[in-house]
């Protein structure tokens, strides 16, 4: 080896063996523990190797529920806050007057503690014996009956964390994208108005490809970050989310090593490799298809 | 399409709060531009010509005057509905479509009867690109293309709509040299095979003379001088403009008129009629010294510069507003390249004078 590249690998080195030691090394144990059936970190003991901590994963109904969740949350968030995303940053940008006003008060949810927004939200739609939380009352002014989103049916407490993770993300997605808007240059828009191009038009054939790959970027964050859900449902409903069938895959590896079913490291173990084997066949999916409709 | 300029003027509101700081981008500017003809708008930067280039497409609103395609008045009709084609100075290609794509995105935008067929807009398409000399190009996206290349796609995009005037920016600023002698023949050749009236916005004087049947020549917001080219450069209206055009440009000198004799320092050219005595600046273009023993005009010779037909003389004078004094002449002239001082006579057509404080061209006839 040459002076010069001993020198580069010197340079890299602290975070060669940072990554190794905190990244790589846990990624592979965690792979050997999913194997490993009824290992025991205590006395560092297992019985057996085999598929047995995935077979009782993939059975158990509380992973099950998770899984549900979580493919429900990450179908219905990710669409929708990057379209209304979409309209909120198309909007900001073509208003001159208060546009900074409106993007930090657009802003404003990113740089808010999670939990204090779990509480404004649980004040928003829990239900109590004094009060049954704004939602209701909005409800009711339409001649609803009063639902209890947070102790309720499944659907109405999906509905909250769905509403809570759209609402959550939803600001580096609007800052994502104006600053994309703002770089697209405007002699475009003047060609295609010299050309006589209707405003629809520009949006679909200019625009969105001129964005495309911040719009890809932010879809395939927006999937991973959606598959990860885990403090959401903690804010809004507690950690008991087994009980209030709100747990997420994250949710159910979090349960198996310290909750109150805890100790289990190889199914916890088992369930991380499931997530990450969705996480990574979605974002192979994502990215072949972005290959036909994604510019650059 | 004859396009006629009345009274144009553009006024862009000051940024602070005081009113008087309002730039007047375009002044009172009126002008006929001929049908199919090619007109060069020249100026330095900041002259108004490209604001005046949007205001004929219609991307700017004039703050007074009118502006006439034929006998419409196009003045408050919007950009996308003046039917002009325009070539944006860094061609504003849609980078994610075709060359293909490109060029017929002005038809898809057409509606109602206007509207084409997939086959009709195609064959549109391939007959603009043939007449640009890019139909082997069509599939290739504009990354993928020379900066020539890039252009010709521009022009075709332009013409595809057969647009009531086209309108240029820069055309060849963002090209190299070489390419540009090559372009700037060819949007001659493709304007004068469509015959569209045509405006191009331009810098180079050199650019504008070759190519534009009429040039405007612009300062500051105002109008100094329109005509064909030759006889702009020949019959200078005024300091500026005389100064504007001509490469090498041309040299001015501080003189005066005193008792009916042109003067410059010590030396006298020749008896004048007709002009009062005054102070005045006296503009020579380099090609009209003739080396000559006997002549008038005495300068300090620093050098020869050989450009195989010319030869460029480099000499200096104390009335000279500029260090160097360039005289271009023919090489077989014969000049003693060691000598200190060179005398030359001068071409009575090829010098000007011009008011020291208007600026404005002085006539005059030689008293024999």
């Amino acid at each position: 080896m040459d002076k010069k590249s001993m020198k580069g690998w010197l340079y890299l080195l602290p975070a060669i063996l940072f990554l190794g030691l905190f990244m790589v090394y846990p990624l592979i144990d965690v792979l050997i523990y999913s194997f490993e059936e009824g290992y025991n970190f205590a006395s560092q003991t297992h019985f057996g190797i085999g598929w047995n901590n995935y077979s009782y994963v993939l059975r158990d109904p509380y992973f099950l529920q998770a899984v549900k969740n979580t493919f429900i949350l990450v179908i219905f968030t990710v669409p929708v806050s990057t379209g209304i995303a979409l309209l909120i940053s198309v909007a900001l940008s073509s208003i001159k007057r208060l546009r900074e006003l409106f993007q930090t008060i657009y802003f404003l949810p990113y740089v808010t503690n999670t939990l204090a927004v779990g509480l404004v939200f649980m004040i928003l739609f829990k239900k109590t014996p004094y009060t049954d939380g704004l939602a209701n009352l909005i409800i009711s002014w339409f001649g609803g009956s009063a639902i209890d989103f947070i102790g309720g049916p499944y659907w109405a407490k999906m509905f909250v964390l769905c509403f809570y993770t759209v609402w959550v993300v939803m600001p580096f997605k609007i800052l994502v994208l104006t600053s994309a808007l703002s770089s697209v240059n405007e002699e475009y828009y003047k060609a295609a108005r010299v050309d006589g191009t209707s405003k629809l038009r520009v949006f679909t054939k200019i625009t969105l490809p001129m964005i495309s790959p911040m719009m890809f970027y932010l879809i395939i964050t927006g999937f991973i970050g959606a598959f990860k859900a885990y403090s959401d449902a903690v804010a809004l409903f507690g950690t008991d989310l087994n009980a209030a069938e709100m747990n997420t895959i994250v949710g159910y590896v979090y349960d198996m090593l310290y909750g109150n079913s805890g100790g289990y490291p190889s199914y916890a173990s088992a369930a991380a490799i499931i997530l990450f084997v969705i996480v990574l066949t979605i974002t192979c999916i994502n990215l072949l298809v972005s290959r036909k409709h994604v510019h650059y | 399409m004859k396009v006629v300029l009345q009274n144009l003027t553009k006024k862009f509101p000051a940024r602070g709060k005081h009113v008087k700081d309002e730039v007047v981008a375009v002044n009172d500017f009126s002008f006929e531009i001929p049908n199919g003809k090619l007109v060069g708008l020249l100026g330095p930067s900041g002259c108004g010509k490209s604001t005046a280039l949007n205001l004929l497409c219609g991307l700017l609103k004039p703050t007074s005057g009118r502006i006439y395609f034929g006998e419409d008045d196009v003045t408050d009709l919007p950009a996308e509905n003046r039917g002009v084609g325009m070539v944006f100075q860094n061609y504003a290609l849609y980078p994610h479509l075709t060359v293909m794509q490109n060029i017929v995105f002005p038809l898809e935008n057409l509606k109602g009867k206007d509207k084409l067929s997939k086959e009709e807009m195609q064959k549109k398409a391939y007959q603009v690109a043939k007449l640009v000399q890019i139909d082997e190009l069509m599939e290739r996206k504009p990354g993928e293309l020379s900066g020539g290349q890039q252009q010709r796609v521009a022009i075709a995009r332009a013409l595809v709509k057969m647009p009531r005037i086209l309108l240029m920016d820069e055309p060849l600023s963002n090209l190299d040299a070489r390419l540009r002698l090559q372009t700037r023949e060819e949007i001659r050749r493709i304007q004068r095979e469509t015959g569209i009236t045509t405006v191009f916005v331009t810098h180079d004087q050199e650019e504008a003379m070759s190519i534009s049947d009429v040039i405007v020549v612009m300062k500051a917001g105002v109008v100094q001088q329109t005509g064909r080219p030759q006889e702009v450069y020949d019959d200078p209206a005024n300091l500026f403009v005389a100064k504007f055009l001509g490469t090498p440009p041309i040299n001015v000198f501080q003189g005066k008129i005193r008792e009916g004799r042109l003067c410059i320092g010590q030396d006298v050219l020749w008896k004048v009629k007709g002009i009062a005595d005054q102070e005045v600046y006296v503009g020579i273009r380099p090609e009209g010294f003739v080396p000559d023993e006997e002549g008038t005009l005495c300068c300090r010779l620093h050098g020869v510069e050989v450009m195989g037909r010319d030869i460029s003389l480099v000499s200096s004078h104390e009335a000279a507003q500029e260090s160097q004094v360039r005289a271009i002449i023919n090489a077989e002239s014969k000049v003693d390249v060691a000598a200190e001082f060179v005398r030359f006579s001068l071409k009575p057509g090829k010098v000007f004078v011009f008011g020291r404080d208007t600026e404005e061209r002085i006539y005059y006839e030689l008293d024999q």
